[in-house]
């Protein structure tokens, strides 16, 4: 794994927003990994538990908690359509199933172990989140780090295109 | 104070029943998030008013404000700060709640996107008072542009000597850094979210000690606040404590944000003296009412973990008032002697299109999602909610089935080491009560007694062969 070195001195200075313990970096150096490699491996890990001076595990531990890390690689364009209440009943269901045909990504194989179903092509991935504070204009979804608000399920075409 | 007339954007109007307070520049025309904006309207006098004040001063004006906690407990701010230990020689923090992961609940995101220097306003206020040197945003990871708004305008801010060292060239240094989440609600709850800053996983601690005041973040102590509540601070300070307190109504002071969802003509938020519109006056004049053709059944009015209110039910209060659902003010203290809370503003409407059993069934599995999984009833009980929620909504379940439901979720009430364990039965246990008959005629009689979990047959199978 090569961390570029614009990247490194990211890292480096997200760490000394934590001068009490360098182990409270560990998220947003997760963060900035993730977002380079678009997932966490296990390299990944490693290279920040060698960093931090922690454990691999107290790393991997926190990893596997939060589903806002993913080991396995999402797709080019990551699509997160809120699954609760306010989405639901405005139709976040069937927004999630039209997501899915669109990019060719199969529904039945997403679920609580396999929280993101990738397109064959790789280009998009689909996952299934929790309230995403945006109820007022539900149905909501993130796509990538934008946030599209009363998302009409017919139109995921539309909003699939601008990331192509 | 220098203020410019407010204008907003076109659709944007505030309803004449609002009270702009916190949200005064969310949609305004004109309006953006830069520094200069915040400045030109008068920005960040209060901060340099505040750090030339006692800070037992301005404590005093905070409890004096009456302010209460926007992040979901509405305990009393000023309170919660005297919680120090004055006897304390360790450092002090103070933690801004940005989580906003209730659902329901979208406030705070306003206000992370379009005012974040009132935030920091409010925040340099408060942890001089509370006498913090380093602070924290906790922001949840999905909303990456407010992290990088605010991450700005803290940059902003620092240049222009407002953070940092010897801030308003006074000997007060503050530095504030965002924290970003990871995608788990149970980073909001307030020691969960400080074992998360602390790099660990998010495990909420065991109480006592009930308040991190007393011992949080790296073991010192702790404030923390939710965005909305910070930001009313710096108001406090403009009005004083006494005039802020006569905004609202006694023990429910103030404003606050309503966030209505569901189904409303129009959905939104609208910010209201706290107690002075009912439900009926948010539902019909603020929201425009109720879809074309539709009746009222159901609401829950702060946030998902609040007990829901059923549309025909009537409520004594303790002065001998009766209420209707359309009764109930806005506030705190009424919302509780109706039995459920004011919660974190997200009041959410449900019309009689909808299903109460498929309702509780996506809330159920909110929490099987959410549970950080230390304590065994919620780590266990609200999987097994969301199971028996699934055979009911799949016309799979027996009427025994709900009252177990109604059981699993007595179990975990109260028997947990954090409010993640009430947050997941109240939803559960008030539908099934306000609701049984409804979610019972989608069971089947045919189906008592059956064995349903695979395991369980083969066990009893292997026991029979
Ligand atoms: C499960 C759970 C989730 C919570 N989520 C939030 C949240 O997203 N935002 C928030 O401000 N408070 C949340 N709280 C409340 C916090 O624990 C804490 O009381 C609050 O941030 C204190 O700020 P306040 O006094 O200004 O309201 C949550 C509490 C629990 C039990
Ligand atoms: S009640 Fe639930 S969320 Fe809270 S500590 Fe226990 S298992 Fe975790
Ligand atoms: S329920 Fe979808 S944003 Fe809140």
């Amino acid at each position: 794994m090569e961390v570029p070195a614009d990247l490194e001195a990211r890292i480096d200075e997200a760490i000394t927003h934590y001068p009490v313990s360098r182990r409270s970096a560990v998220l947003p150096v997760l963060h900035l990994l993730q977002h380079h490699f678009r997932y966490i491996t296990e390299e990944s890990v490693a290279w920040t538990a060698a960093k931090l001076g922690l454990e691999p595990i107290q790393v991997l531990e926190v990893v596997t908690f939060y589903p806002g890390f993913r080991q396995t690689a999402p797709g080019k364009v990551h699509v997160r359509v809120c699954r609760t209440l306010a989405c639901a009943m405005a139709g976040s269901y069937e927004l999630l199933e039209k997501f899915c045909q669109a990019s060719g990504i199969d529904r039945e194989a997403i679920n609580h172990h396999h929280p993101i179903g990738v397109s064959p092509d790789g280009k998009y991935s689909i996952e299934f989140v929790e309230c995403l504070a945006s109820c007022g204009t539900a149905p909501v979804c993130l796509v990538e780090d934008d946030l599209h608000e009363k998302v009409d399920p017919a139109a995921v075409d539309k909003v699939l295109a601008q990331y192509s | 104070m220098a203020s410019n007339p407010v204008e907003y954007l076109p659709g944007k109007q505030p309803h004449p029943r609002e009270h702009r307070m916190i949200f005064r520049n969310v949609d305004r025309a004109g309006w953006d998030a830069s520094i200069d904006t915040y400045l030109n309207d008068g920005g960040y006098e209060m901060a340099k008013k505040a750090l030339k004040m006692e800070r037992q001063d301005i404590i005093n004006e905070v409890k004096a404000s009456g302010l209460r906690g926007r992040g979901g407990a509405g305990f009393p701010t000023g309170v919660k700060w005297g919680f120090i230990p004055p006897t304390n020689t360790k450092p002090v923090y103070l933690i801004c709640n940005a989580d906003e992961s209730e659902p329901g609940t979208f406030k705070d995101r306003y206000i992370l996107h379009q005012d974040p220097h009132q935030l920091i306003e409010g925040m340099i206020i408060s942890a001089f008072a509370v006498k913090a040197n380093l602070a924290y945003i906790y922001i949840r990871e999905e909303f990456p542009h407010a992290a990088t708004i605010v991450e700005k305008a803290i940059a902003e801010a620092k240049n222009k000597g407002f953070l940092g060292k010897a801030i308003f060239g006074s000997d007060f240094d503050l530095e504030i850094y965002v924290h970003r989440g990871a995608g788990a609600y149970i980073c909001g709850e307030e020691t969960g979210l400080i074992e998360s800053l602390e790099g660990k996983r998010p495990y909420p601690r065991i109480k006592p000690p009930y308040f991190p005041a007393a011992l949080g973040l790296y073991m010192s102590p702790t404030i923390v606040n939710n965005v909305e509540s910070l930001c009313h601070v710096k108001h406090i300070l403009q009005m004083g404590g006494a005039e802020y307190a006569k905004l609202g109504t006694p023990n429910n002071t103030g404003t606050r944000i309503l966030c209505v969802s569901g189904d409303v003509q129009k959905p939104g938020y609208y910010e209201v003296q706290v107690g002075k519109v009912t439900m009926g006056e948010v539902i019909n004049d603020l929201c425009g009412g109720l879809k074309p053709g539709r009746t009222l059944k159901a609401i829950i009015p702060g946030g998902s973990s609040a007990k829901v209110l059923k549309a025909d039910e009537t409520y004594k209060l303790k002065d001998g008032r009766e209420l209707t659902i359309w009764d109930i003010p806005m506030d705190f203290d009424t919302m509780a002697a109706c039995g459920s809370m004011a919660g974190s503003g997200g009041v959410m409407i449900m019309d009689d299109s909808r299903s109460m059993a498929w309702v509780i069934n996506n809330l159920n599995k909110f929490y099987q999602h959410e549970s950080c999984g230390q304590c065994t009833p919620c780590r266990e009980g609200s999987p097994w909610m969301a199971k028996i929620s699934d055979r009911i909504i799949a016309g799979n379940a027996s009427p025994d089935d709900v009252d177990m439901l109604e059981q699993v979720a007595n179990q975990i009430e109260g028997k947990t080491i954090c409010a993640f364990g009430e947050a997941a039965s109240w939803p559960t246990q008030s539908f099934v009560r306000k609701f049984r008959d409804e979610i019972k005629s989608m069971t089947k009689a045919d189906l008592a007694g059956r064995i349903v979990n695979e395991e369980t047959k083969l066990a009893v199978a292997g026991l029979e062969a």
